[in-house]
């Protein structure tokens, strides 16, 4: 498939607008189990990236995911900006405008690694990788209906992050009380998944 | 250029920061090459890789530089921060495990006799329980 200019611009502003949107939700989350900074940390850097949509989307589809990933390294301030900036700045390096399915499966499946190392931690852990990974069996599977798929896998697997103790980042202080919250982390990826299934099926 | 290694403080706080660097000059004394940060990038409590990779270029010194963070997003952002410099500058600095203030210390005073990168991490990492 191509990704042409206009559907680059599409998901970078879905992307980003969606996120800003729901910035006020995540530093709610993020103040029952961590230090309440999750979203004003992600409004600051998807603003910067909603605002530099149009030049962002001028580049190559890898050299916008790549400049996608540096501002957000470098604007958000929190531990999720370089958590994020890792998982585009790696998508970045290995997809080009035209990519095939496969392509796309295994450069998710090479970021999301790559925000593992970063982050130091596996899967129920409740965080952002508990929703990424099964995102990722469903970008694998592909087929018909993918957009639907991947909105509801992401649902529930940041539902899913409720029970979870938390094992890494701030909330890992609290123990046994991060139990019977939603990772805030978890939800911003869901945010991201859902904003990029409404531009595959063409409703953005 | 300092021949000895340099040291960067990275809290969530710009006030704990300076503080922590005010005891190392006080402590320590001015031989050892000092870059410290605090903040996210609206001054608010956070941190900052544009401010830590500054703070990096501050305390420079050829034989390294070894980094003291407090808490997760401090330690996550130095990481991204030291992948983001000239290839020629990533292997020369490092991410003590260690608390932020008493390892600032430790390190600068190791750093101070003209020790090495390694010796550097490992005097203050020798305050962290194993």
């Amino acid at each position: 498939m191509m990704i042409d200019r206009e559907t680059r611009k599409r998901l970078i502003v879905a992307v980003a607008s969606r996120v800003i949107a729901n910035a006020e939700e995540l530093t709610d989350l993020d103040r029952a189990i961590g230090d309440g900074d999750h979203g004003t940390n992600m409004r600051r850097g998807f603003e910067a990236v909603l605002a530099a949509a149009d030049e962002l989307s001028d580049k190559g589809f890898g050299e916008s995911l790549k400049g996608v990933g540096t501002m957000l390294v470098m604007k958000v301030g929190g531990a999720s900006g370089p958590l994020y900036g890792t998982l585009f700045l790696s998508l970045g390096k290995s997809l080009a405008d035209d990519v095939t399915h496969e392509q796309v499966a295994d450069a998710f499946a090479a970021a999301v690694d790559a925000v593992k190392a970063r982050g130091k931690s596996e899967a129920g852990q409740k965080t952002m990788l508990d929703v990424f990974l099964p995102v990722l069996e469903v970008v694998r599977e592909g087929g018909n209906g993918m957009a639907a798929r991947l909105r509801a896998t992401a649902r529930l697997a940041a539902e899913n992050t409720i029970p979870m103790k938390a094992i890494r980042g701030r909330a890992s202080f609290l123990g046994e009380r991060s139990i019977g919250h939603m990772d805030p982390g978890a939800r911003s990826c869901e945010l991201i998944v859902d904003a990029v299934a409404d531009v595959m099926e063409g409703c953005a | 250029m300092n021949d000895n290694v340099g040291i960067v403080i990275v809290s969530h706080s710009a006030d704990v920061a300076r503080g922590t660097a005010m005891m190392v000059e006080q402590m320590v004394g001015r031989e050892v090459p000092l870059g410290w940060c605090g903040g996210d990038p609206d001054g608010g409590l956070g941190t900052n890789v544009e401010a830590i990779m500054a703070a990096i270029d501050k305390a420079w010194s050829d034989k390294g530089v070894a980094i003291l963070v407090d808490l997760g997003g401090a330690e996550t952002n130095s990481e991204m921060a030291i992948e983001m410099l000239p290839e020629a500058r990533r292997s020369r600095v490092v991410v003590c495990n260690a608390p932020v203030v008493e390892g600032a210390v430790m390190a600068a005073t190791e750093a101070a006799s003209g020790a090495t990168l390694d010796a550097v991490r490992r005097t203050a990492e020798e305050l962290t329980p194993a």
